[in-house]
């Protein structure tokens, strides 16, 4: 049976390269880069190769970057460290509805110890409005994070206007690029943002290696505390071989970007043509500012969980976001917050292509996916809509 | 995440469907949040002679309404009102701790499709 996997916003597999530049820091050049002989100014230099690739991805120094485990360490570095080391100027934190939550539990902690927290709605394609951010600001505002581009429904930010906001009032901005950084081009000093997350295994690196970009001269309060390591502000022995596969897939992501968006690209836009000629489905997020290799869909009248199944018994690895298929049992704050009704949210399914994804592949999804939701529908209820309001605001099937 | 016997009956569900004359409907859930399970009965002489089901939900959802038409058909109604939801998730294999409450809605929408019936012999 064919396989496709499709969910590569969940993560990827590792670039062979990268697998091969870290393979020697596992048991050959093992040193802790802080050891003084050989064996730790290998690993040492290594470490440093990796920043200089990082950087470059992002068009920062490599003293901006700083390694962490995953992304979402980043974003919680970014949100705690820098409302902590600025809560003498103010206490009041921006972020807006669209956010992973790495970010939303974050700015709840920080609701808990005393900040004051805006949560910024969206538009109906997911956009966070430039003119919003700027009507939420107060004298108390010192952090605005808006994620660079949703995971869940593709929807680019517009965050270089953003930047522009928050530069012209002397606010510190943070971009949560975890979708974006090493899949579209990401340019700190174009985006205008001070501090920005990614994470490796987003573009073909291992996962457990993370990093967030601290623009020069920002002071930020640590995580994690102890020794030396990451000029003192991330302290804990370095992940040496999965810092070094960061940097590689950092370095392939940046040559190779153009050539893997432009066929992305090709594939995303006949899977959503290809999907669109069946009945009640829609599609999720912007239609043109997306991610070049993601295609969101809410389907009517089924649950994404039951799709998902199906899909992989056909070795279709597919997302969604319905309240069955997560783990707290509730339905995406993401589609909520953009006007999607909570029946409608039931049924979502999301599509990540990667580098890897043919067109062969584009054609098996086509071919099986109406099937499933066919399936599905002669089973559901509601086949023939949702029915009418009940006492309770259940929907009452039609007979 | 689910037992073989779940993917089975998500997989292949027996008795899908409605029943144009049933003799009773029961429904049970909410789609804003969860999993909607419809339930048709036939009866005669007291025993469910014949069953189906629609449901709106995730794999166990679905597991559970193929099970529990499986488990009443040919029982007397007394007989079906004695199902509950640990019978069905227990004859399942077992269900996730987190679908217990939101999936296993069988013995509920059984326990409706039996009242509506009742009310109408009156």
């Amino acid at each position: 049976m064919r396989k496709c996997y499709f969910d590569h916003v969940a993560t990827n597999p590792l670039d062979r390269r990268v697998f091969d530049a870290m393979t020697p820091y596992f048991m050959e050049a093992f040193g802790n880069p802080l050891s003084l002989y050989d064996l730790g100014a290998k690993a040492k230099e290594a470490i440093e190769n990796a920043r200089g690739q990082v950087a470059a991805l992002i068009n920062s120094k490599a003293s901006e970057i700083i390694f962490t485990s995953s992304g979402a360490e980043a974003n919680n570095f970014a949100l705690r460290g820098i409302a902590l080391a600025r809560q003498h100027e103010g206490k009041h934190v921006i972020v807006s509805k669209m956010e992973h939550h790495s970010i939303l539990n974050s700015a709840r902690f920080l609701e808990k110890a005393g900040f004051v927290v805006t949560f910024l709605p969206v538009d109906k394609h997911g956009i966070v409005e430039p003119e919003i951010v700027k009507k939420s600001i107060t004298k108390e505002t010192t952090l605005i994070s808006i994620t660079h581009a949703s995971s869940e429904v593709g929807t680019i930010e517009p965050i270089k206007e953003i930047g522009r906001i928050a530069k012209e009032k002397g606010i510190i901005f943070h971009t949560d690029a975890v979708a974006a950084a090493g899949n579209i081009p990401v340019d700190v000093k174009e985006l205008g943002v001070d501090l920005l997350s990614m994470a490796a295994h987003q573009f073909y690196g291992p996962k457990g290696a993370g990093a967030l970009y601290v623009r020069e001269g920002l002071r930020i309060v640590p995580l994690i505390y102890g020794g030396i390591q990451e000029n003192g502000r991330r302290a804990g022995t370095e992940n040496v071989p999965a810092i070094v596969g960061m940097g590689k897939a950092a370095e392939l992501a940046k040559d190779e970007m153009a050539a893997r968006m432009e066929q992305s690209k090709k594939l995303r836009d006949k899977l959503i043509k290809g999907v669109s000629g069946i009945e009640n489905i829609y599609l999720t997020g912007h239609p043109e500012n997306r991610l070049p290799a993601h295609a969101s869909f809410t389907v009517e009248f089924i649950e994404g969980e039951a799709m998902l199944l199906l899909l992989a018994a056909k070795g279709i690895y597919a997302a969604s976001g319905s309240a069955c298929s997560s783990k707290a049992l509730k339905a995406s704050p993401v589609l909520l917050s953009m006007g999607v009704s909570s029946n409608l949210a039931q049924g979502s399914i999301v599509f990540s292509l990667g580098k890897g994804s043919t067109e062969e592949d584009i054609d098996y999804l086509l071919a099986e996916f109406p099937q499933v939701i066919k399936r599905l529908r002669e089973m559901s209820p509601y086949a023939k809509g949702w029915g009418t309001k009940g006492e309770s605001g259940e929907c009452i099937p039609q007979k | 995440m689910y037992t073989a016997k779940v993917m089975d009956h998500f997989t292949n569900p027996r008795n899908v469907g409605e029943i144009p004359d049933a003799d009773g409907i029961g429904t049970e859930g909410n789609p804003t949040c969860g999993d909607v399970m419809q339930i048709f009965i036939k009866v005669k002489d007291d025993r469910i002679i014949d069953v189906k089901f629609k449901t709106f939900g995730c794999g166990a959802a679905i597991a559970v309404s193929s099970m529990i038409t499986e488990l009443v058909k040919g029982k007397t109604i007394d007989e079906a009102l004695a199902i509950s939801k640990e019978t069905v998730a227990n004859e399942l294999g077992g269900l996730p701790a987190q679908k217990m409450h939101c999936s296993n809605l069988g013995a509920d929408a059984l326990k409706k499709a039996i009242e509506d019936y009742r009310s109408k012999k009156k």
